[in-house]
């Protein structure tokens, strides 16, 4: 391969690729560490792909660049925000007998293009609330593009661990969207 | 087994279900809670919406065009091919 053929490659996925990472790691720098790496792991491949199927190929190589990021970020940012034992935090919503503490609202479910559009940038602005790497896991959970174990092996934590991470995002979102959501 | 389950317990299996299946007993404890919980009701429905929501985010930033590498970065990138090469 020629340089030039590896800058159409950056020219014809680059800005793809670019959406595709930030969509999951939400942050601008993350994202171009792993499309960096994504085309320096795709340079020293032996097994181009086919011209038709390059994208779906180097997206392939993206999803583990950007569990790559991920794990490195883990070791940044301080352990308790992570991970904690189940009832940790969780004493803002439930009582000691492990009532609601608040009623939970009913939602009007974004129907039309406008409110839907009104309902993701409140979600936007309340995943800006979360640990990027909680928001990630988050994210990459619900788009369901990798099972839970795998996910859980990459990033070297427990599938307990991750289930509570899980459940410390979904509750912390649902609150900030509750309070936002319905307040708009 | 416990038949009756908090809203706490509740909560934390709703959340559970939608990353692993949850074993029958498990099912049988939360519906029966959902049956008489309102609150409980609502939370899993929101979820729901949640996920649905999450996964909208994603795709409207994938197709997003306006949103592109920013020089620097292309830059970077190339040079980092070069030096590979």
């Amino acid at each position: 391969m020629t340089l030039s053929a590896h800058n159409d490659w950056l020219e014809a996925h680059g800005d793809y690729l670019y959406r595709f990472a930030l969509a999951r790691l939400r942050d601008p720098h993350w994202a171009e560490d792993a499309v960096q790496e994504t085309f320096l792991a795709a340079i020293k491949a032996t097994n181009f792909a086919e011209q038709s199927s390059q994208r779906t190929w180097l997206t392939g190589i993206l999803k583990h660049k950007i569990i790559d990021v991920m794990r490195k970020s883990q070791r940044e940012v301080v352990a308790s925000d992570l991970i904690s034992d189940e009832d940790a935090n969780m004493d803002d919503f439930f009582d000691d007998k492990g009532h609601w503490l608040e009623p939970i609202q009913a939602w009007g479910i974004p129907e039309n293009t406008l409110e839907q559009k009104q309902f993701l940038s409140i979600l936007q602005a309340c995943m800006d609330k979360l640990p990027q790497k909680l928001s990630a896991l988050f994210i990459m959970r619900d788009v369901h593009e990798e099972n839970n174990e795998e996910i859980c092996k990459e990033l070297e934590i427990s599938t307990t661990n991750a289930w509570v991470m899980l459940y410390r995002a979904r509750m912390r979102l649902r609150k900030c969207l509750e309070i936002n959501w319905l307040a708009s | 087994m416990r038949i009756f389950i908090s809203c706490k317990s509740a909560s934390q299996l709703v959340s559970q279900s939608l990353d692993a299946p949850l074993t029958w007993q498990s099912r049988l404890v939360l519906r029966l809670h959902l049956v008489i919980c309102k609150y409980c009701r609502r939370f899993s429905q929101q979820l729901a919406v949640l996920r649905k929501a999450v996964q909208n985010m994603v795709q409207l930033t994938e197709a997003d065009e306006s949103i592109q590498l920013k020089p620097e970065a292309r830059q970077r990138i190339i040079n980092v091919i070069k030096q590979n090469q």
